[in-house]
C-alpha cells in the first residue's frame, strides 16, 4: 500500500499560513518580547564614544557614516563574535565545508572520476548544501530498544566537544581566540579525551551490536593512540616552557619546531589520523567489517551532526599541528606598500548632500586596528605593523598552512587500505611511543645543550 | 564433516564450544555492505572468529530446472544469467556439450574468436571482483580504477557482440555474428592498453606495505586442504597446484596457444588476491598471440537444424572461468530440451573452504578473506 499524498488546495495552505503566523505572533509577543528584555536589562553594553550602546541607539548608529565603524568594531570585539563567527564555529565550519568539498573532488581527481558535478553548476559547488537538505528532511529512526536521552545526546555532544576543541585554537595574533588558557594544551588533551567515550556511550545506547563493536574499537583507539598523542607534544612543551597555545606560537616568530622536532611532527600526525578516524586508522566505522560501525543506527540530521562534528574536528586537528610545529600565524607580513598621502590624508567619503562626512585611510585600516591612531605611529616609525595589518596577514599565513595539513589528511584515504585491529597496538605502542620518547629526548638535549630555550638562539 | 574439513590450530584461550554470553553471534548480511547475496553466520570471541556459517542461498534462481524445458538454442541467454559479468565463460562448458551432442564441428576461425572472447571476459570479471575487493579492504581508489578501466573491454566485447554486459555470443556451432572489419587493430590496441594500466595496479595496491601486512599470513590454506576441500580456480593455484583446465584439458583451440599457468606458493588472502591479476596478465598475451594465429577469413558458424536434437546419451564438459573449473553436464534423451542439465562452479566448491579460513581469523579479515575466494553469491546458488 503506498500511501498517496493529499491533494494540494490553495485555501487550506493559506489556511495553514493564517494558524501559524497566529500562533507565531501570539508566543513573540507574549513569551518572546518579554525574555529579549530581560536578557537587554542583565547585558552588559558596550560604551561608545562615552555613550551607553542601547538597541535603540545601535539603530540609529548603524545609518549614521561616522558611527557606524567603532559600532561594527564593538561588535568585532564583543565575546559572542568571538564564539559564532570568527575565531570559532563560523569560521570552522567554513573551513569544514571546504574541506569537504576539497576532499571529495580531489579524491575524485585521484580515482580519475569526475566528482560531484551539477549541483550548484560550478564543479558541484552546493553539493554539499544539498546533503544537507536532504539530511534535515529524512526521518530520524530509533532503534527500539535504544537507551534514547543518551543515543539523542550523543550527536549534539560530538559537535558540541568538536565547538569546544575549536574554541582553544588560537587563529590570530592579538588574542584572537575564543578562550586564551593558560593551560591550553592541556585542555586539548581533555577535550581529545572526551570523544572516545562519546562514541561508546552512543555506541552502547543504540543496543545494537555493530556500533558496540564500533565503540569497543574507538576505544582501543584511543588506548592505542592516545598515550603517543600527548607524548608527541611535550616536546614543544619542553622547549617552550608553557602551556599556552598562543605563546607556543609567539616562539615560533624565527623558525617553526618542526625543523628541530621532525619526529615528534610526523608521531603526532600519525596520531592524529587515528583521532580523526580516517583512512588507514577508520576502523570504528569500518564498513566491510561492521556496517558503519558506531554510526551505524543514526540517520537523518543526527548522522549529519555527527559529519559535522567529525569536519570541524578535522579542522582543529590540522590548526593544532600549525600551531604547535609550524609556526602557527607567523610568517613574514605581507601588506600592499600604501601611497603616504592615503594614509596621511585619507580619502573623504562624501555623504548624500556632498559633505565629507567620513574619511577612509586606508582599505580595513580603522576597522581592524586595535588603537584608532595605531597607523599614525606607523607613520611616524614607532610601530612597524599595525595590529590590523598583522591579523589579516596572520589569519592568510594560518589558514594557507592549515590548508596544507588539511591536504595531508585528506591524501591516504586515496592511498591506503584500512589496518587490522592488532595492527593498530602494535604501531602504537611499540613503535610511535618510542619515536615520542626519542623526540622528548632530542628536545630535552637542546635545552641542556643550551642550543634553544634560555641562553640559546630563540 | 568431521572428516571432509580438516580440523584446524586456533589461537589459545577461546571459548568454542559453550555459548553463552562471551559469544557474540553476528548475522553478516544479507543487508550488510561486506556479504554480498548471501549471509554468514559469524561468532567471536572478542576480535576472533570461532565459528563462522556461510548460508547461500538467496539468489537461487532455478537455472537448472529452467533449462528442462527450454530447447537448446533458447538456454543460451538464461544460462549466463548467474554470472552476467563473465557470461562467455559460464555458456562455454554448455556450448561445448551440446556440440559434442549434436555432433557439429566448428569453424576454426570461430574457435578463436570464441577465446578472445572468453579471455576478454575474464578479464572484465576479474576487475570487477578486483573493485570489489579493494573496497572491502578500504582501499577505494582501487575500487574506482578497475572499474573505470573495465569499460575498456566492455566497449571491446559491446563492438563484437553488441551487448555490454550480457551478451549470448557463443552459440552451438561457433558464435553469433563476426567480428567487425578492424576488430583485430582495435583489440590490439585496447588489450596493449589495458596491461599497462593493469600493470599500474602494482604501485598502489599489490605493493603497498598495510595491504602486505593485512593480507599476508591471514587464512592460510595449504595444498593438501585447498586439493581435499575442493577448490578450484585462483585458490587452488595460489595454494601452490598447478592446474588449469585451459592447460590440463585443451578446449578449443587453448592447445595451440602457449597458457601459462601461475601458481603461487603461500595460500594466503594476498596469494589468493594477486592470482586473479597474474591471470589477467596472462589473458592479454592469450588474447595477442590469438590474434595472431586467427585465420584472417572464413565462416564463423556451423548452423545447426531448425530446433536441433541431442542424440540419446550424457555429456560433460569444462572450462576454467573466472573462478574457476566451470562444468556443463547435460543429459540428453533424443528430445529438443536437455533431459537434465547441471551446472558445476567454482563459486559453490571455493565457499567450502569459508568456514575453514574464517575459524580463528580476525573479525578485520572477515571481508579480505571471504573475498580472496573468489566467490560470487549468485553463480554459487544457480
Amino acid at each position: 500500500m503506498s500511501v498517496i499524498a493529499p491533494k494540494f488546495r490553495l485555501g487550506y495552505f493559506l489556511k495553514g499560513i493564517f494558524d501559524n503566523a497566529f500562533w507565531i505572533l501570539t508566543i513573540v509577543t507574549l513569551a518572546g518580547i518579554p525574555a529579549i528584555q530581560i536578557v537587554l536589562f542583565y547585558m552588559d553594553l558596550p560604551v561608545i564614544d562615552g555613550e551607553l550602546l542601547t538597541a535603540f541607539l545601535a539603530f540609529t548608529w548603524l545609518f549614521n557614516p561616522t558611527m557606524q565603524i567603532p559600532l561594527i568594531k564593538s561588535l568585532l570585539y564583543s565575546d559572542l563574535f568571538r564564539i559564532v563567527v570568527f575565531p570559532g564555529f563560523g569560521f570552522a565550519a567554513l573551513i569544514a565545508a571546504g574541506t569537504i568539498f576539497v576532499e571529495r573532488k580531489m579524491l575524485a581527481k585521484l580515482q580519475l572520476r569526475v566528482g560531484p558535478f551539477y549541483c550548484g553548476k560550478i564543479e558541484g559547488l552546493l553539493q554539499l548544501a544539498g546533503d544537507g537538505l536532504k539530511l534535515i528532511s529524512k526521518e530520524i529512526i530509533i532503534p527500539a530498544k535504544a537507551d534514547k536521552p543518551l543515543f539523542w545526546a550523543a550527536p549534539v555532544l560530538f559537535v558540541g566537544t568538536a565547538a569546544a576543541f575549536v574554541a582553544l585554537i588560537p587563529v590570530a595574533p592579538g588574542g584572537w581566540v575564543v578562550a586564551d588558557l593558560d593551560v591550553g594544551l592541556l585542555a586539548v588533551f581533555a577535550v581529545i579525551g572526551f570523544f572516545p567515550i562519546i562514541t561508546i556511550l552512543s555506541a552502547w545506547s543504540a543496543n545494537s551490536k555493530f556500533p558496540f563493536i564500533g565503540g569497543i574499537r574507538a576505544l582501543h583507539q584511543m588506548v592505542s593512540f592516545e598515550i603517543p598523542l600527548i607524548l608527541s607534544l611535550l616536546g614543544v612543551v619542553i622547549l617552550t616552557g608553557t602551556l599556552n597555545l598562543s605563546e607556543i606560537v609567539e616562539s615560533q616568530s624565527n623558525f617553526p619546531w618542526i625543523i628541530f622536532m621532525p619526529i615528534g611532527a610526523i608521531v603526532f600526525f600519525t596520531t592524529m589520523l587515528a583521532e580523526l578516524e580516517r583512512i588507514p586508522f577508520d576502523l570504528p566505522e569500518a564498513e566491510s567489517e561492521i556496517v558503519a560501525g558506531w554510526l551505524t543506527e543514526f540517520s537523518g540530521m543526527m548522522y549529519g551532526l555527527v559529519q559535522l562534528g567529525s569536519y570541524l574536528k578535522l579542522y582543529a586537528f590540522a590548526a593544532l599541528f600549525v600551531i604547535i610545529f609550524l609556526g602557527g600565524w607567523t610568517g613574514p607580513v605581507f601588506w600592499p606598500p600604501l601611497e603616504t598621502e592615503l594614509i596621511t590624508k585619507g580619502t573623504p567619503i562624501p555623504n548624500y548632500a556632498g559633505d565629507p562626512v567620513l574619511t577612509v585611510f586606508a582599505p580595513g585600516l580603522p576597522l581592524f586596528d586595535a588603537d584608532p591612531n595605531e597607523w599614525v605611529k606607523q607613520q611616524q616609525g614607532e610601530l612597524q605593523y599595525t595590529s590590523g595589518q598583522l591579523l589579516i596577514s596572520g589569519v592568510i599565513w594560518f589558514v594557507l598552512k592549515t590548508v596544507a595539513v588539511i591536504f595531508f589528511i585528506l591524501l591516504p584515504r586515496g592511498v591506503f587500505p584500512r589496518i587490522r585491529l592488532d595492527m593498530l597496538l602494535h604501531i602504537g605502542w611499540y613503535k610511535l611511543i618510542g619515536l615520542a620518547f626519542v623526540n622528548i629526548f632530542i628536545a630535552l638535549g637542546l635545552v641542556y645543550a643550551g642550543v634553544l630555550g634560555p641562553g640559546g638562539i630563540m | 564433516m568431521t572428516e571432509v574439513i580438516p580440523t584446524k590450530q586456533m589461537p589459545p584461550g577461546l571459548q568454542v564450544d559453550k555459548v553463552d554470553d562471551r559469544i557474540m553471534t553476528l548475522n553478516v548480511g544479507p543487508q550488510h555492505p561486506g556479504s554480498g547475496h548471501m549471509r554468514i553466520i559469524v561468532k567471536i570471541d572478542g576480535d576472533y572468529i570461532v565459528d563462522a556459517d556461510p548460508d547461500p542461498g538467496y539468489v537461487h534462481r532455478g537455472e537448472e530446472k529452467m533449462a528442462e524445458a527450454r530447447n537448446y538454442i533458447t538456454n543460451i541467454p538464461h544460462l549466463e544469467r548467474p554470472v552476467i559479468h563473465d557470461s562467455c565463460n559460464i555458456l562455454y562448458p554448455y556450448v561445448l556439450g551440446v556440440e559434442d551432442l549434436v555432433g557439429i564441428e566448428v569453424p576454426e576461425r570461430a574457435k578463436y574468436v570464441r577465446v578472445i572472447a572468453a579471455e576478454l571476459n575474464r578479464c572484465i570479471y576479474i576487475q570487477y571482483w578486483l573493485a570489489i575487493y579493494g573496497i572491502f579492504l578500504g582501499h577505494s581508489t582501487m575500487f574506482m580504477w578497475p572499474a573505470g578501466d573495465r569499460e575498456l573491454l566492455i566497449d571491446l566485447m559491446e563492438k563484437i557482440t553488441g551487448a555490454r554486459v550480457t551478451h549470448a555470443y557463443f552459440i552451438p556451432g561457433g558464435v553469433r555474428n563476426d567480428v567487425p572489419a578492424n576488430f583485430e587493430d582495435v583489440c590490439l590496441r585496447q588489450v596493449n592498453y589495458f596491461e599497462q594500466r593493469i600493470k599500474e595496479y602494482a604501485d598502489i595496491f599489490y605493493d603497498n606495505p598495510i595491504l602486505k601486512a593485512r593480507t599476508e599470513d591471514t587464512g592460510v590454506l595449504s595444498r593438501e586442504d585447498a586439493i581435499r576441500l575442493g577448490t578450484t580456480g585462483s585458490v587452488l593455484r595460489a595454494s601452490g597446484v598447478d592446474y588449469d583446465v585451459r592447460v590440463k584439458e585443451p578446449y578449443d583451440v587453448y592447445d595451440e596457444l602457449d597458457v601459462h599457468t601461475n601458481v603461487l606458493k603461500s595460500g594466503d588472502s594476498y596469494a589468493r588476491s594477486k592470482v586473479p591479476w597474474l591471470d589477467m596478465l596472462e589473458s592479454c598475451n592469450i588474447i595477442r598471440q590469438a590474434l595472431e594465429k586467427m585465420p584472417k577469413s572464413g565462416s564463423i558458424r556451423t548452423k545447426l537444424k531448425p530446433n536441433p536434437k541431442g542424440g540419446l546419451g550424457e555429456v560433460y564438459r569444462r572450462v576454467e572461468s573466472g573462478r574457476g573449473a566451470a562444468g556443463c553436464y547435460i543429459i540428453s534423451k533424443e528430445k529438443p530440451e536437455p533431459y537434465r542439465l547441471k551446472l558445476s562452479v567454482g563459486s559453490f566448491r571455493n565457499l567450502i573452504a569459508l568456514p575453514y579460513l574464517l575459524k580463528g581469523e580476525k573479525l578485520g579479515n572477515m571481508p579480505a578473506v571471504y573475498w580472496s575466494l573468489n566467490y560470487w553469491p549468485v553463480e554459487a546458488d544457480r
